[in-house]
């Protein structure tokens, strides 16, 4: 298996979640990874999508989706032509004897701490899965009390775009 | 193609009326709108039972003199009159229903169409928007049950968008890979009022059908087609949906290469022309089903390679290069990876195939001689036939061979799903595409009936057959009410062997012959209930029920000659009698079976 990471373009419509991710349910495609936003053109949203399968099924998923009515445009994104992130949001457990060690965690890796109470602190790191991974193994052996996790966000390097050229026909 | 230039179909209807003044749209409420969008779009004949969240519509529907409405018994009787009707004239079928339990009862029908890619509009009342999402009477969220079945889906919710979204769910339906279409409508989006604007602006930037096939892959295809030593082409459904049957003979006597016709395509290509093998798959004849096995070239034509036809995926023709023409792109390379991927409409992709190839072999047909010696072998040897019951009682498969030697190839026949189906694929010859009417890829017993039904009403001048089993026939026999009463005469016949027959063959050959629960106790030696004759009699049919062979012509002629009424035929059958040839589940087809333990000899490396 392997990681691959699918940007769709869509029709802002009511039950259009459903429609592509019944789609994977349906086909027997997991999905890893979900994010859901707008695009820079108005009713039109971009999912980023992460699925974990061979070239030939990925084929099947592709032309799946660009079955469905409301899907217009679907790149795959390499990692090497693309910017990939993801966002993480974790509340670590943390006491006067820990608080500094976990702020000199959240210093090397560029994290910062976006809310402190006395036994804790939210920590919000961005970066790619191998850096949100790291970070929380760093700070596991101090207790982590919860974790919220955006899905992996991609979008191509260069100056395309992937709304070019799609009104033009 | 872009969706938003293509033209829909106008109507010249009666009943269209034209707007009052210039730049003044008439104000119609949300189902006066469905109505005149439905007239617009040349829609002649729907099928529907109405309900609460309908009504509006169905009281604007009273008053129409453009559209014929046909009250059925059961929705999924509308859901498969509709298909018959459209899988008989390449039209959009309509179906109506309410929500609730009147859209679930849709549902078959839309699955059914789903897999057999059939023009499918369904239309579908829904409660009142205020309501929905509380649970409210007769609430169910059909655009949510249907997704993964439907084309597309729409729900409304403003009447002003009722023209659009119908126009928008017409074109869906009809075009590309057709297919079934809901439109959900609240009920207050059908009582409120709007403009009505006509033509709608038909807004679908995410479809875009490939019609044209790619030039580089016609050549490629051509190239091949005139090097192969032992081509064939798989014909499927698509061809019938693509209107492509004139230009497939052509092209199969410019370059003399057999053709098979898969279950959905029975009647794209004459059966009595020479060239033709018959039906290939678990129940295709021996030479269908072993040409595609050595072959050396495969030209599937709108074909899917369903695993009923393939056998097992990993043995099936394993020589042979594949050409797959299908204007669905996710069906190319879906099963069996494709040598030449041809993504076009097979109207389309076989004019530019004739073009091409007459370009590439100047116009000399390849020599096929070998190959052909071989296939004519195989026809002498295995020609499709059957054995005489040794109960005494009449074979199936002579009954269905004479409704269609009687009746002859203008007539339609539709099917349930079962022995009865394979066998009316088998022993009717068709010689025209849309006369074999049956539910394919979904396997729906009980479509028989009212599809027949559908059929009748799209073409009141053909004599239409419902070819059909003792166990469908009891799943939606209640549409012979709807046909009595609105004179639509079509012809039934029961082949009654007592019995849900293909389970209880499989029973027979895999099971240890242990026939598990599949007793109907209508035939022969059962206290027969219920009485097909009489149930004929209660809804005004003629009902008659033939237990000897030497009577069967005089019941089919004299069904063929009554037209005041449907008829009924209760052929009461063998119930031992099964479908030959047959190639068991998960082998390959090289284990093709002509009789019971009567393989073909066949050539392995």
């Amino acid at each position: 298996m392997s990681h691959h990471v699918l940007s769709l373009l869509v029709e802002d419509k009511p039950g259009l979640l459903t429609r592509v991710a019944g789609l994977f349910a349906r086909r027997g495609f997991n999905i890893e990874s979900l994010a859901v936003g707008k695009s820079e053109i108005d009713g039109l949203s971009r999912i980023t999508v992460v699925v974990d399968v061979e070239e030939l099924p990925l084929e099947q998923v592709t032309k799946q989706l660009n079955k469905l009515v409301n899907v217009i445009k679907i790149v795959e994104l390499d990692t090497t032509q693309s910017v990939q992130r993801e966002h993480l949001l974790v509340k670590v457990r943390v006491d006067n004897s820990t608080r500094s060690h976990v702020l000199e965690a959240v210093n090397l890796f560029r994290a910062r701490v976006v809310d402190v109470s006395s036994d804790a602190l939210v920590i919000e790191v961005t970066g790619d899965t191998g850096k949100t991974n790291a970070f929380l193994r760093v700070v596991e052996p101090y207790g982590i009390k919860e974790i919220a996790q955006s899905g992996l966000l991609a979008i191509g390097r260069g100056s395309k775009s992937i709304t070019e050229r799609i009104f033009k026909n | 193609m872009s969706a938003e230039s293509t033209p829909v179909p106008t109507a010249t209807s009666a009943a269209a009326k034209p707007t009052a003044l210039k730049n003044q749209p008439d104000i119609l409420t949300g189902s006066g709108a469905i109505l005149r969008s439905l007239e617009m779009l040349g829609v002649k004949d729907v099928f529907g039972l109405p309900g609460g969240a309908i009504m509006p519509f169905y009281d604007e529907l009273m008053s129409s003199t453009a559209i014929r409405h046909i009250l059925v018994r059961h929705e999924q009787g509308a859901g498969h009159a509709a298909e018959g009707y459209a899988s008989s004239t390449g039209k959009v079928g309509v179906a109506i229903a309410t929500s609730g339990p009147g859209a679930t009862n849709l549902v078959t029908a839309i699955a059914d169409a789903y897999m057999d890619s059939v023009p499918l509009l369904c239309i579908t009342g829904q409660v009142f928007s205020t309501l929905m999402g509380t649970d409210a009477f007769q609430e169910v969220d059909i655009v949510g049950i249907t997704m993964p079945i439907t084309k597309h889906s729409f729900l409304v919710t403003d009447p002003a968008d009722v023209p659009a979204t119908l126009a928008a769910a017409y074109l869906l339906a009809s075009t590309g890979r057709p297919g079934p279409v809901l439109v959900d409508v609240t009920k207050d989006a059908q009582q409120n009022s709007a403009p009505f604007i006509w033509p709608p602006k038909i807004d679908l930037p995410g479809y875009r059908p490939v019609i044209k096939a790619h030039g580089k892959q016609i050549q490629a295809a051509a190239a091949l087609l005139a090097e192969a030593k032992r081509p064939v082409f798989y014909v499927g459904g698509g061809v019938i949906r693509a209107e492509a049957s004139a230009e497939l003979l052509k092209l199969a006597e410019l370059t003399g290469v057999p053709v098979v016709t898969t279950l959905m395509a029975r009647g794209a290509f004459p059966d009595s022309h020479p060239q033709a093998l018959g039906m290939p798959g678990m129940h295709g004849t021996v030479p269908a089903v072993l040409a595609l096995q050595e072959s050396d070239l495969l030209i599937s034509l709108g074909a899917r390679f369903d695993d009923r036809v393939t056998g097992k995926v990993s043995e099936f023709a394993p020589d042979a290069k594949v050409v797959h023409v299908d204007i669905d792109p996710a069906e190319i390379s879906k099963i069996r990876v494709a040598d030449v991927p041809i993504v076009g409409d097979a109207k389309d992709v076989i004019i530019d195939l004739i073009a091409a190839f007459t370009e590439v072999s100047h116009g000399t047909a390849p020599d096929l001689a070998e190959w052909w010696l071989r296939l004519n072998q195989l026809k002498t040897d295995f020609p499709l036939g059957y054995a005489e019951p040794v109960d005494g009682l009449i074979s199936p498969q002579y009954v269905i061979e004479r409704i269609g030697q009687i009746t002859g190839p203008e007539g339609i026949y539709a099917s349930g799903v079962g022995q009865h189906q394979m066998w009316a694929a088998q022993f009717i010859k068709y010689e025209r595409p849309n006369a074999w009417l049956n539910s394919g890829g979904a396997g729906t017993m009980g479509y028989g009936v009212p599809a027949a039904m559908g059929a009748k009403v799209a073409n009141p001048d053909r004599t239409v057959w419902a070819i059909d089993g003792d166990g469908c026939f009891q799943m939606t026999n209640q549409e012979l009410a709807t046909c009595t009463i609105n004179k639509i005469p079509i012809k039934v016949a029961i082949i009654n062997n007592s019995s849900l027959g293909m389970v209880r063959q499989w029973q027979t050959l895999f099971y240890d012959g242990r026939h598990s629960f599949t007793d109907l106790n209508t035939g022969d030696g059962t206290i027969m209930i219920p009485d097909f004759v009489k149930l004929a009699d209660a809804y005004g049919a003629l009902g008659i029920r033939v237990t000897k062979k030497e009577d069967v012509d005089a019941a089919i002629k004299l069904a063929n000659e009554t037209n005041d009424r449907p008829v009924v035929i209760d052929f009461v059958v063998s119930r031992d009698s099964m479908v030959w040839p047959m190639v068991p589940q998960g082998v390959g087809n090289s284990s093709v079976q002509y009789a019971r333990e009567h393989a073909p000899e066949w050539e392995e490396e």
